[in-house]
């Protein structure tokens, strides 16, 4: 029996599409947890490599294997609750459906991913690609609550659960996000939300990124809280000079007070322009969707100190053209086309800076040349070959992690 | 060497001297509890290494002799999860107590493993910055430990717990190995596993050296006091709160029989005598007209949902008070009774007044005092059964009237522990939350960093209760791991006993 025939005896005729796929293999689409686990389950006994999709719209869909199973029907939302500000999701519902959802309940996932709006959620999940709102709201991994996720032999695993705090074991869902999918396909995933904010504000300044630096630097030692500071390169957002955006959530209080902290803070007056909430929209969305059609992204985290450093660094070697960096945190996304060559030079650079780079999106080619992560430091690959053994014992997922470094 | 005791107590000694090496029976029953006073075991040893040489040098000592054991900082846990058995070495860290260093521009810090918690914020404060958990027990507490149970505390209503703010690990393995793990900025360095780390209460290894992130010190901040007729109203507030969108930095939530425990005590606080419930709310931040104009709204709904009285501590020494009389309720509950057993679970914010009551109804049943002093804003419940263990059979009823409370908090949603751990004294609720895939792969886990399950044994994954893991790196090594399998010939001799 071939493997599409072997699929859709087990699935059904409709998870199976053949036709759509630009590489000729089969997409699977399980329309429940427990299908992906069936299916998984019988490709550890078929020895088949399997890729994990999304929506298809951020890792390019190129890993060589013999199916792809696509999360796209496990876009249910079992539960929001207003009330406790949590929610249950299916991991592959589109972000933006699942803004809609939660703002019809008054609700929001301070998470702004790049990628394209149609993004999955588990694909966030499974790369961690937090956005601006990191400054405010921290990481991926701040959002969670709990996450199951399906492991390479096809069980099921539950890590955390609805609640704000738990401590009942070991932390598996910290495994699952940002693990690539190298441990398991996430499927379901709880997360925290907060009240949908009472105010949102986003003031613009450009300049050159020189004098942005300083401000941004002034905005640090004023204390100023910001739920977004985000310094853009040009063609990032689409402006002659570097553009720093800062972005005011909460009550209305809140948001008023920072923004006139934020002028004084910054010499007062007219220096920063609010943008109105379609403007503010605009220039947001437009920044995320940027990084999904760049050919190759990738995100290092250094230290807010040395974010000026970093920038030049990433001018010298890859180019700055598209660039998002947060000062406030440290952190700096990088978008644009380079070679094999570069991207391992540069890793190695900011290796001896001590500043990690994750290669977040490429082409499979440069994906299993570079790795997500490259080398370990010493002693943590095997913990790390270690793990991946234990959830996906007959390697039936093909990620490229380490690379061929 | 050989796996003879004295051999072993010797070879302690050449690492940290022998005066670091305790032996004598009343000095290991000094180590026999932590803070739950309902679980006792007696260490075989215990060694109090003065630096990370030191610590690595006896985890390869230990490794090398196959010895079990378990690291453990001041003791003020509440699972019974850093308690040793008399086979097994107790690694006590408290020595290894120097903040390394504090970054003001990065806001972080690098620490040793038995910095106090309260003593990090000490430090930070000159740079108008602290390190935001803060359990109840914070000015005893280490930062090790509080890494290891993935610890809360009020404040991390807003502020996240423990893991929120732990970027960077230095860890010795079970077989001595150091690795890093983690970086200055928060980004790993391949999977999250500083995220896995924190929380695995020792399983995993020893963080020698922890790098956290500080938080600047809020310049406005307003402590509001609220007193309620009805516990129920007091968990209704608490849900119209949280659903208004203001994230206060604390939400806390006294009953009346605590209440009168802490005000009958040393700590009392002015928390009105007669009231059913009270809440204890804090809001902070940067700018103090958002922080007023915040508190004003939160008064407003607290008022509208029940309240007969909300009051704003007027200085910074009401405020203090008011929170002294909250972190010092465990200790205040100690007049109630001989004996204190403290659960610790989670439940939906919005189940709140649903369980406080079959709480209540439970400890009807079984004739018990329950008190109960939560984080209400995290809905972490921590209600407390005093009693007193010299009487027949009460302990029986104790422990099943905790099994009826853990059941309901689970039936409405929630978990086991919130901030203490499993340790110990969750181990048979475990299976209540996982299934036996789960609890295999957690075992499976923790066999990637300690194959030999040497690391604190015995604690957090009920063996019995996981289903086969095919994909274990050690599954051809069987499942040795029951903690009466642990391989270990260590016993420490009669006569070092008596010394």
């Amino acid at each position: 029996m071939s493997l599409v025939d072997r699929v859709r005896a087990l699935l059904g005729d409709d998870a199976v599409d053949v036709a759509a796929t630009h590489d000729g293999v089969p997409r699977v689409a399980p329309a429940s947890p427990d299908a992906v686990a069936l299916l998984l389950g019988t490709a550890r006994e078929e020895g088949w490599h399997v890729r994990i999709e999304g929506a298809g719209s951020w890792l390019p869909t190129d890993a060589p294997v013999d199916l792809a199973l696509t999360t796209r029907r496990l876009d249910h939302v079992p539960a929001i609750e207003p009330q406790d500000l949590a929610a249950t999701v299916e991991a592959g519902i589109g972000c933006d459906l699942l803004r809609q959802q939660l703002a019809d309940r008054g609700t929001w996932l301070a998470l702004d991913p790049p990628g394209l709006a149609g993004r999955s959620l588990g694909s966030v999940v499974a790369t961690a690609t937090a956005g601006p709102l990191r400054q405010g709201f921290g990481s991926v991994r701040d959002h969670l609550l709990g996450v199951t996720f399906v492991t390479g032999d096809g069980r099921l695993v539950q890590s955390g659960g609805r609640v704000m705090k738990n401590v009942a074991g070991y932390d598996l869902t910290k495994l699952a996000a940002g693990g690539f999918g190298a441990f398991g396909v996430i499927v379901l995933v709880h997360l925290r939300l907060r009240a949908l904010p009472r105010a949102d504000q986003t003031l613009v300044l450009e300049g050159s990124r020189e004098e942005l630096a300083q401000v941004s630097e002034d905005i640090a030692a004023a204390a100023v809280q910001p739920a977004a500071h985000e310094l853009m390169s040009p063609a990032l957002a689409r402006r002659e000079r570097w553009l720093l955006a800062v972005r005011f959530a909460g009550s209305a209080a809140l948001v008023s007070a920072e923004e006139t902290a934020l002028r004084a803070a910054t010499g007062g007056g007219g220096r920063f322009t609010p943008l109105r909430a379609d403007e503010a929209h605009a220039l947001w969305m437009r920044a995320a969707e940027s990084f999904a059609t760049r050919p190759v992204t990738f995100r290092i985290g250094g230290l807010p100190d040395s974010s000026d450093e970093l920038l030049d660094l990433l001018q010298h070697q890859v180019g700055d053209e598209w660039i998002s960096a947060s000062p406030g945190v440290g952190a700096i996304r990088w978008g644009g086309e380079t070679t094999v060559d570069r991207l391992r030079r540069l890793r190695r650079s900011l290796a001896g800076l001590e500043v990690p780079l994750t290669l977040e999106r490429a082409s499979w080619p440069v994906r299993a040349a570079v790795g997500h992560f490259g080398a370990y430091r010493e002693g943590v690959g095997p913990l790390v070959a270690g793990l991946r053994r234990t959830f996906d014992p007959a390697e039936a997922f093909v990620v490229a992690v380490e690379g061929a470094e | 060497m050989t796996r003879d005791g004295r051999s072993l107590i010797a070879a302690l000694a050449g690492i940290v001297g022998a005066r670091h090496v305790r032996t004598a029976l009343p000095e290991r029953i000094t180590y026999a509890r932590d803070g739950l006073p309902t679980h006792r075991r007696v260490p075989g040893v215990v060694v109090l290494p003065g630096s990370r040489d030191e610590v690595i040098a006896i985890v390869r000592l230990l490794a090398a002799l196959g010895v079990p054991f378990v690291p453990r900082g001041a003791g003020t846990g509440l699972s019974g999860g850093a308690l040793a058995d008399a086979d097994a070495v107790l690694v006590v860290l408290t020595r290894l107590n120097r903040i390394l260093r504090i970054d003001p521009r990065n806001h972080l810090a690098v620490v040793e493993p038995g910095v106090v918690n309260v003593r990090l914020s000490a430090a930070a404060a000159p740079d108008g910055l602290l390190y935001s958990p803060d359990p109840s027990s914070q000015t005893a507490c280490t930062i090790g430990g509080n890494v290891a149970e993935n610890a809360g505390g009020p404040h991390c209503l807003k502020y996240g717990v423990t893991a929120t703010h732990v970027l960077a690990l230095e860890v010795v393995l079970a077989d001595g190995q150091v690795v890093e793990l983690g970086s200055l900025s928060g980004e790993p360095w391949g999977p999250d596993l500083v995220g896995l780390f924190v929380g695995s209460e020792g399983n995993f290894g020893i963080a020698t050296r922890i790098t956290v992130r500080l938080l600047p010190i809020p310049r406005a901040v307003r402590t509001l006091l609220a007193d309620f007729a009805a516990l129920r109203t007091a968990g209704e507030a608490v849900s119209a709160v949280i659903a208004s969108g203001i994230v206060p930095a604390a939400l806390e939530m006294m009953d009346q029989s605590c209440i009168r425990a802490v005000e009958d005590s040393v700590y009392a606080a002015g928390y009105p005598r007669d009231a059913a419930a009270v809440l204890l709310l804090e809001l902070d931040g940067a700018q103090e007209s958002a922080v007023a104009a915040d508190a004003e709204t939160i008064a407003g709904i607290l008022h509208a949902h029940g309240a007969r009285s909300v009051t704003v501590a007027a200085d910074a020494k009401q405020r203090e008070r008011l929170w002294q009389g909250r972190k010092k309720a465990f200790g205040a509950m100690g007049r109630l009774s001989r004996d204190l057993v403290v659960q610790d679970a989670v439940v939906p914010r919005s189940a709140l007044p649903d369980v406080l009551e079959t709480i209540a109804r439970i400890a009807g049943a079984y004739g018990l005092t329950v008190s109960n002093v939560f984080h209400a804003g995290d809905g972490n419940l921590h209600p407390n059964i005093s009693f007193d263990g010299r009487v027949p059979g009460l302990k029986a009823r104790v422990d099943e009237a905790s099994g009826e409370i853990m059941a309901a908090c689970i039936a409405a949603g929630g978990t086991i522990t919130g901030e203490h751990g499993v340790g110990l004294d969750k181990l048979r609720y475990m299976p209540l939350l996982f299934d036996g895939d789960a609890l295999a792969a957690m075992r499976a886990v923790r066999r990637v960093f300690d194959p030999e399950e040497r690391v604190n044994p015995g604690k957090v994954v009920p063996v019995h209760a996981c289903r086969e893991w095919v994909g274990s790196v050690n599954a051809e090594r069987g499942t040795r791991n029951a903690r009466a399998d642990v391989r270990s010939d260590f016993r420490v001799p009669t006569s070092a006993l008596e010394t």
